[in-house]
């Protein structure tokens, strides 16, 4: 299949994805055979059980890992037969990740924290100063710019999270539980900081999560089960 | 160009974030630091007895000073010739003279049994024979008791290393040359060099006492200075009536102390060696541990992009500096414990003695440092290796 036959509204394709992982012996089949097109500017939420393969599926999506089988296309390229060289190229131009525990590195500031992506870009300091800047007014965190992560509170250190993943303006924003951590109040205001990306700044955005209120902020949810997705929850 | 200090930059944030994060690891690191400095002070404190042994034995000869042995000879005991080439080698161009003649001194030496006084158990003392420039050719010769011996007398004077270690050899003691007795009259000192380890008589005594006509073992001599040496040199190795080695008596010592130089080196580096081993393993827990704590943050790193190449440089860069750092305590230790200690005796082949003082020299802490860089090398790569090699998704599972 040509690389530009992928349809021009669809920015993720994944077609015909196999993912086995291997315990000793035994082999895990994750995800079947499995299909998605999200289209470019959509607001995807991810739902199944738990272990159902929702952060493998994630990560392929991301080019954290490669299928088994099928392709994987994001924009232009396709990710499953990248080598890692460029894979770790490639998210750092297209992608920003958000972790459920944040993953902020403790021993650096909210704004060093954010920094780190654009240190993968040709950009100068003052270029990368002006980009956290932004990025941290984005998410409302500018007067805790100096702040260590320990300091912050869950829902700060998520949206210091959400500033790292969006500093070097990626088309694809990929979210694995981001509130599975927060509390209601701290969720609900990661949920309308990602809302209002995805609105305001036409990011897509992928998200894994379990929780019904969060998916509901999205504009369409799929649900993952025994490896394969639907459009409806099963039973 | 900017991709260089972007990738420089990467490094940077990763080792940065490794060191910051040793005071959650201060037990395993201090143990790896520990490890590191002993391996580091066991080897140069080792290495500098060599050097100090080596040090007094270059101080035991002058440059301007010469010895001269039969071609082919290592040691004086194997050396010899007769009065006649003898006298050409005093008489060669080169050889300082004073009102007497010729600023040289035909020599041989016989090993001579005697009681030691720590033990009362016989030992071996060389018994040298010298001519009357002996004390013009050596430097910093004293009598500091008694006198000189006479000429053509069966006496003695003793050097004063020789003097506490052997039983009699003391003014007015007596010595046993074969059958008869010969009084010492007198002690010497030579700056702690190797001629205080020896017992001095009369060249001529010595050949009619042991029976060896009229030849000797070596020639040593004093030159018009050190430049000097390469004509004189040149004069007797082009003679055709001659067959001789020529050294500077500083290459002559040097040469001597090479076997037990090289027993003391080979000793130190097996014992660093081995303990390096263990050092390895410390380092390699280290670094694991170093790893295994920052698994996750490693993994986001590397899932926003960050290069293996730039994940192990850092992962090496911490190692290597808490290497450097081992080695650096351990070198400082060595130094403070151990220049200038002064040792007692060494027991080596015709030496009796040798009074000398460790010497912990500049050669010997860049050799430690190099050491503790090795380790901090191979206890640092495997663990990096397997932290830029364990797959991503892997990695940000772990909580
Ligand atoms: N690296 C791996 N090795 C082995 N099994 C794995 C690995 N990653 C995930 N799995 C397994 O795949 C299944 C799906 O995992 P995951 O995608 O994390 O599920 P979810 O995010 O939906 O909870 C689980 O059974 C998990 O144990
Ligand atoms: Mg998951």
């Amino acid at each position: 299949m040509s690389e530009n036959t992928a349809g021009q509204s669809a920015l993720v394709r994944v077609e015909g994805v196999e993912k086995v992982f291997h315990r000793g012996a035994e082999d895990i089949h994750v995800l079947s055979q499995l299909n998605l097109e999200v289209p470019a500017g959509q607001f995807l939420a991810l739902m199944g059980p738990s272990g159902s393969g929702k952060s493998t599926l994630l990560n392929l999506i991301g080019g954290l890992d490669r299928p088994t089988q099928g392709t994987v296309h994001v924009g232009g390229d396709r990710l499953d037969t990248l080598s890692d060289r460029a894979l770790a190229a490639w998210r750092a131009r297209h992608v920003g990740f958000v972790f459920q525990l944040y993953n902020l590195i403790p021993v650096l500031t909210a704004e060093r924290n954010v920094e780190l992506p654009l240190l993968l870009t040709p950009l100068s300091p003052a270029e990368r100063r002006k980009h956290v800047a932004t990025a941290l007014a984005v998410v409302g965190l500018s007067h805790r710019a100096k702040h260590y992560p320990r300091t912050l509170s869950g829902g700060e250190q998520q949206r210091v999270g959400i500033a790292r993943g969006i500093v070097t303006d990626p088309t694809l924003l990929l979210c694995d539980e981001p509130t599975g951590d927060l509390d209601r109040k701290a969720g609900d205001e990661v949920l309308n900081l990602l809302q209002a990306l995805n609105r305001e700044q036409g990011k897509t955005i992928v998200m894994v999560t379990h929780d019904p209120h969060a998916s509901a902020r999205a504009a369409r949810t799929v649900y993952l089960n025994k490896g394969r997705l639907t459009n409806e929850p099963e039973q | 160009m900017a991709g260089l200090l972007n990738w420089f930059s990467q490094v940077g944030a990763i080792a940065k974030f490794g060191l910051m994060s040793i005071p959650q690891r201060r037990g395993a690191v201090s143990a790896t630091i520990i490890g590191i400095a002993g391996v580091v002070l066991v080897l140069v404190g080792v290495l500098s007895i060599a050097a100090g042994f080596r040090r007094t034995m270059l101080a035991s000869g002058s440059p301007d000073a010469a010895i001269v042995l039969r071609s082919g000879a290592d040691s004086e005991m194997v050396s010899g010739f007769g009065r006649n080439e003898a006298r050409l080698i005093a008489d060669a161009p080169g050889v300082a003279r004073n009102a007497a003649g010729p600023l040289a001194s035909a020599e041989l030496f016989v090993i001579i049994n005697l009681p030691k006084r720590s033990t009362h158990t016989d030992a071996n003392v060389p018994l040298r024979g010298v001519e009357a420039a002996a004390l013009a050719v050596r430097d910093h010769l004293t009598l500091t008791a008694g006198r000189m011996f006479a000429w053509g007398r069966n006496e003695v004077v003793v050097g004063a290393g020789a003097a506490r270690e052997f039983a009699g050899l003391e003014v007015g003691g007596t010595i046993k040359v074969g059958r008869e007795s010969w009084p010492v009259v007198g002690v010497f000192t030579a700056n702690g060099g190797v001629a205080e380890s020896e017992i001095w008589t009369d060249a001529r005594v010595l050949q009619d006492a042991y029976h060896r006509g009229d030849s000797f073992q070596s020639v040593y001599a004093r030159l018009n200075s050190a430049a000097a040496f390469a004509q004189f040199k040149d004069a007797l190795t082009s003679n055709p009536q001659l067959s001789v080695k020529v050294l500077r008596q500083s290459e002559h010592y040097a040469e001597q102390s090479e076997a037990i130089t090289r027993l003391i080196t080979t000793l130190g580096f097996l014992i660093a060696f081995l303990m390096a081993i263990g050092a390895v393993f410390g380092a390699l827990n280290t670094m694991y541990s170093a790893v295994a704590v920052r698994t996750r943050e490693i993994g986001t790193l590397r899932a926003l992009g960050f290069g293996n190449g730039a994940v192990i440089a850092a992962l090496m860069i911490e190692s290597l500096l808490l290497a450097l750092l081992g080695g650096t305590v351990g070198g400082g230790l060595a130094y403070l414990a151990f220049n200038n200690l002064h040792a007692a005796t060494m027991n080596w082949q015709s030496f009796s003695q040798v009074a000398f003082a460790f010497a912990v020299t500049p050669q010997l802490l860049l050799q430690g440092v190099v050491w503790a860089t090795l380790i901090g090398l191979i206890g640092g790569l495997l663990p990096a290796i397997r932290a830029a090699r364990l797959p991503i998704a892997a990695a940000l599972r772990e909580y």
